[in-house]
């Protein structure tokens, strides 16, 4: 991000403009994408499995060059100034890319010495940070008996080593439990607020995008469907739906004409019928279950559905998320483009 | 992109990054992560000692032939177990670096300011501590069945310097396929092809022994007779100076060669911008 006066300014944050990586048999993993992270914000790529979130990473910390575009991270262009960035930033890869035959502090000892940290500083910051991410017990033990959760964080530990200004966490909680994903959120939050590391987040869970992003990027086919906060997002896709399922399904003709004055109807289940709101729920909802009451229609169930990323993605894409994962799931069975993801051409 | 109010970030102290900080700490890594692993060190020192043992029972009565140099076939098939150890090197370093191209650990490396040739020199150093523990225990095995230095004990030290050129020349080759491939199987699938290109030597009978034109004719250019031939005038002959030179040549020649190769591949690996 050049200066008023034409030289890069160095700051925390990211921008990339028409980023393109094309794999073998011209497949394009990521197809032309713009981006913005502000420095100290957490920003949340979120999409399905082979989107292109792995390789636009790989790209923004230099590991992979891009086709076209270009792309500045912590004020340095990522193809003419890859040391400057790589200096400048951490990452926690998908893979937690650890030797199982070395232990915590091993692992610390080593980075630390390639990155130039003197033998004291090594230490000293490599024993804060094993304590900060809870794995003090087990530093002396060999990482090839640690459990998943364990090995993120001392991923995420590795990364923070030499005190980067930019933090890439590629899929940082896939195949974690509840109880480590949601520990290493608060570890990830209090990165950004209380340290000022910008946080750069690929995620294919809508819940972690939507608890942890300032802002929030959905890529499908290489492509940047949708950008804003998560909220902005949502308020995008419209109003909240409410689904009522009638206790005797016979009326469930009548429920669907008891609900057609307050909005657009929707499909819902095949017992209940469901409508998209014309205003905010909490009133609408009030008026709703007086109408069933009114009309004698004994309710089973009523749920209000706020939107969700889920239905940014639907709008945007054409499918659900989960839907997108299983095509991926499948194109990566049959060796189709997902696959290719992370295979230089 | 303004500048936003965001808290200063840690300060961390670091120096410059110096390749004599990287490779001893790399060489560390390589050795600890040798030491850790009983169950790639066990065989790879274990099975040429059986092979020894198998051969020295079986083909004892070679030494009966005109012209075989010794009457001790333990003597003479001792040096084979330090080829064979190179071919373990081969596989141990190609499947250490292919493991870490596969985990992901390659790029954890190439995200610091790691110097190329630190990468290089710290994979060889847990191939040279193996080769040098493979080396010792030969020898002293060897003594122990009733083998003879002909050198003496400069000699053994000399032999132990040769086995460790040679794990050295393998484990470059070792080196430069684990560049090249992501999977330790990978490595493995060139295990036959090496053990043919041992067998074809002077590993089982001195060159002048062997009958068949062809085979001689392959031995006769095959570098692994010299290397073979090298330790076997120490055990044998005593101080054997071109004996010498050609095996410490043929190693330090396929080194090179391996290094070659492995920098090419480690160059397009490393495709960090």
């Amino acid at each position: 991000m050049p200066s008023s006066n034409g030289t890069p300014k160095e700051t925390n944050g990211i921008e990339a403009q028409g980023l393109v990586r094309e794999f073998k048999g011209g497949v394009r993993a990521v197809d032309g994408i713009d981006l913005e992270v502000r420095p100290g914000e957490i920003y949340g790529f979120l999409g399905p499995n082979g989107a292109g979130k792995s390789t636009t990473v790989h790209m923004l910390t230099t590991l992979l060059p891009p086709t076209a575009g270009s792309a500045r991270v912590a004020g340095h262009d990522v193809l003419k100034e890859g040391a400057a960035v790589r200096d400048a930033i951490g990452a926690a890869l998908q893979e937690a890319a650890l030797d199982p035959n070395l232990t915590a502090r091993d692992h610390m000892r080593l980075q630390g010495a390639l990155h130039g940290m003197p033998k004291d500083e090594r230490t000293r910051r490599g024993d804060e940070l094993i304590d900060r991410v809870g794995l003090s017990d087990a530093a002396d033990r060999k990482v090839g008996g640690y459990s998943g959760g364990m090995k993120r964080r001392l991923d995420l530990a590795l990364a923070l080593l030499h005190g980067p200004r930019v933090l890439f966490l590629d899929e940082p909680t896939t195949g974690l439990d509840i109880q480590s994903r949601a520990a290493l959120w608060d570890e990830v939050a209090q990165l950004s607020r209380d340290d000022g590391v910008t946080i750069f987040l690929t995620t294919q869970y809508l819940e972690e995008a939507d608890q942890l992003a300032d802002h929030l990027g959905i890529i499908d086919h290489g492509k940047i469907v949708a950008e804003g906060t998560p909220e902005a997002l949502k308020a995008e896709v419209g109003r909240p739906t409410v689904e009522v399922v009638p206790a005797d399904h016979a009326e469930r003709d009548r429920a669907v004409e008891l609900l057609r004055p307050f909005g657009e109807l929707v499909p819902g289940t095949p017992q209940g019928a469901a409508v998209r709101l014309d205003a905010d729920g909490g009133e609408q909802l009030a008026d709703i279950i007086r109408a069933f009451d009114h009309a004698g229609v004994k309710v089973a169930n009523l749920e209000l559905h706020e939107a969700s990323l889920n239905d940014v993605f639907l709008t945007k894409t054409g499918r659900s998320l989960e839907g997108a994962q299983r095509e991926a799931a499948g194109a990566q069975e049959t060796g189709e483009q997902p696959a290719l993801e992370g295979s230089p051409a | 992109m303004e500048a936003a109010a965001v808290p200063a970030p840690v300060a961390v102290r670091r120096e410059h990054p110096s390749i004599w900080v990287q490779v001893p700490e790399l060489a560390r890594r390589s050795i600890m992560r040798t030491v850790r692993q009983p169950a790639s060190v066990i065989p790879a020192t274990t099975f040429p000692l059986i092979l020894l043992a198998i051969n020295s029972v079986g083909l004892k009565s070679a030494t009966s032939l005109p012209g075989f140099p010794t009457n001790s076939y333990v003597t003479f098939a001792l040096a084979f177990a330090f080829i064979q150890a190179g071919v373990f090197a081969v596989i141990g370093t190609g499947q250490n670096l292919a493991e870490d191209n596969q985990g992901g650990f390659f790029n954890r490396l190439q995200l610091t300011p790691i110097h190329p040739a630190a990468l290089v020199a710290g994979q060889l150093a847990g191939t040279v501590v193996l080769g040098l523990f493979q080396a010792t225990t030969y020898i002293a095995v060897g003594l122990l069945a009733g083998a003879h230095i002909a050198a003496g004990f400069g000699g053994a030290l000399v032999m132990v310097a040769l086995s460790i050129a040679i794990c050295l020349a393998f484990g470059s080759i070792g080196l430069a396929v684990g560049m090249r491939v992501d999977a330790p199987e990978k490595v493995q699938s060139i295990f036959p092809l090496l053990f043919v290109f041992l067998f074809l030597s002077s590993m089982s009978l001195p060159r002048n022994l062997i009958q068949t034109d062809w085979f001689r004719e392959v031995a006769t250019y095959n570098p692994v007779s010299y290397m073979v031939e090298g330790l076997r005038s120490l055990l044998i002959t005593g101080w054997d100076g071109e004996a010498l030179a050609l095996g410490f040549g043929c190693a330090l020649g396929i080194l090179a060669l391996g290094l070659f190769f492995a920098s090419r591949g480690l160059k397009e690996r490393m495709a960090r911008t």
